[in-house]
């Protein structure tokens, strides 16, 4: 007979009473179509309410939900139960952030360093409201349609070394979203998000481990992104070099 | 911003054309000179052939090439590999006088060897 | 508040498999300057005449020097491999409007590599 319940071993983490997480152990139902997420959901529901964890979506959308399951950076509700069988199953909160409470991490350094790559599109001149949105052809929203798939869900933060090693890093997601807006044909701003990128917080901070990539939920490829924009970086600068910066036409990404 | 002061995306350009030259000639010398002829698998190259194509002015300047740019792709991964791998970051300077003055001195040595053949 | 955070273990890099890789890869580099030693050292022993070069040649024929250069080739390979297989990544190109695909890139890689290195062992041996 198949097991009917799955062993799920969750870190407990309470500030101010524990100094390190601590493993605790509960029996969850083994469904089908079950998550992680709704494991967990079930514990907080009928076996220990102290548990806290951050979820929203349940869909892989909204990226509320990255946990560490058996070591790997995962989307719980994009990870099912029956694929871990006969378990247990290892739940930790992502690594390389501190850790408020159990599963709940601290997202601020990402939430400060994301606008500083001004992830949006930018005009020189805003054209006015009435003419109507900018447009761009299917083939041009080929260019960055890949990059805006990120959903700041912090997977790749979670398996990067060198972010671990360098917490100034700026990290794959912001990365990979400025190279979204510079790409984008609509987007006149590759300029102003230079200094940021190019800086040695920025992008050559990378060492193409390429982990960032491999557990992407949505395959933005931020490692991709990365050593796209070190090529554009590294051949305007030596351009720079060779002459003045007036000749030098825009470039797209 | 000094960004335009920045050496890295020089040394990233170096970096990456060493990586190149690298993966395309690295192999077949070592293959040829390190394994192939000291093993007897094939008989060895004569003094006066080698000779001769060294002599190619064309061959040196492909070398020099070869040399420079794989050292400076040494001293790039080299140095970041100290950094991440052994978290020795804080002692930055040591290490970049270390992997990119030893590119240098290497450059040096390669010119020094290949102009004199 | 007291938050927790994670220590850094020193060989964090023997946590993940794909870690291990990673570090294997980035020490080809060692191995890569290696060889740029050992090509000069050929150098200077083939300028210097033909005694010079045949002290060279049974110096590389010692054992261990055929060990150290086995283990070399394999880092090397490992460059190779992993540099050819993430060129497609950093570079996007575009033939009429369209991106090649990255296993076409990665083809002429390698078509690039077997050419040169046919070219290569012509000109020493022939």
């Amino acid at each position: 007979m198949a097991a009917t319940e799955i062993t799920l071993e969750v870190a407990r983490y309470r500030p101010g009473v524990d100094s390190e997480p601590v493993l605790q152990s509960y029996q969850v139902p083994l469904r089908e179509h079950w998550a992680i997420l709704d494991g967990l959901t079930y514990v907080k529901d009928h076996l220990d309410g102290t548990l806290s964890f951050r979820w929203s979506c349940r869909m892989g959308i909204c990226g509320s939900c990255g946990m560490t399951v058996n070591g790997e950076p995962q989307l719980s509700c994009a990870t099912f139960l029956t694929d871990y069988a006969p378990g247990p199953i290892r739940v930790e909160p992502l690594h390389n952030f501190p850790v408020v409470r159990d599963l709940v991490v601290d997202i601020d350094d990402f939430m400060t360093k994301l606008p500083k790559v001004k992830p949006w599109v930018i005009r020189e001149v805003q054209s006015p409201i009435e003419e109507g949105e900018y447009l761009q052809t299917p083939e041009e929203m080929d260019e960055c349609q890949q990059f805006s798939m990120c959903i700041n869900c912090m997977l790749c933060y979670s398996a990067c070394p060198v972010y671990s090693l360098e917490p100034d890093f700026l990290g794959p997601a912001a990365i990979a979203l400025a190279q979204r807006y510079n790409l984008d044909s609509r987007d006149e701003g590759a300029d102003e998000r230079r200094d940021v990128l190019s800086s040695p917080e920025g992008i050559w901070a990378c060492t193409f481990v390429g982990e960032c990539s491999a557990v992407c939920p949505k395959g933005v490829d931020p490692a991709g992104a990365i050593q796209r924009y070190k090529l554009t970086a590294a051949t305007q600068s030596i351009k720079e070099l060779l002459m003045p910066r007036s000749l030098i036409p825009r470039s797209k990404g | 911003m000094n960004r335009r002061r920045s050496p890295e995306p020089l040394l990233w350009m170096l970096f990456s054309s060493g990586g190149m030259v690298a993966a395309l000639m690295v192999p077949i010398l070592l293959f040829l000179f390190g394994i192939v002829f000291p093993l007897g698998l094939l008989s060895t190259p004569s003094h006066a052939h080698l000779y001769a194509v060294l002599h190619n002015p064309l061959t040196r300047l492909v070398l020099f090439g070869l040399c420079a740019l794989a050292l400076f792709h040494w001293a790039h991964r080299f140095r970041y590999t100290l950094y991440d791998g052994l978290q020795l970051k804080r002692y930055a300077v040591p290490i970049v006088v270390l992997c990119y003055g030893g590119a240098v001195v290497g450059c040096v040595i390669a010119a020094g060897l290949l102009l004199t053949v | 508040m007291s938050v927790y955070q994670r220590p850094v273990h020193l060989f964090w890099w023997l946590e993940r498999r794909a870690y291990v890789l990673f570090v294997l890869r980035e020490l080809s580099s060692v191995f890569v300057a290696w060889f740029v030693v050992f090509l000069l050292l050929l150098v200077n022993a083939i300028s210097d005449g033909a005694a010079s070069y045949q002290r060279f040649l049974d110096w590389s024929g010692q054992w261990w020097m055929v060990a150290i250069n086995v283990l070399a080739m394999l880092f090397v390979l490992l460059h190779v491999v992993t540099w050819f297989g993430l060129a497609p990544r950093a570079m996007a190109i575009k033939v009429r409007g369209s991106r090649v695909p990255a296993k076409q890139i990665v083809a002429a890689h390698y078509l690039a590599w077997l050419v040169l290195s046919a070219a290569v062992a012509w000109l020493v041996v022939r």
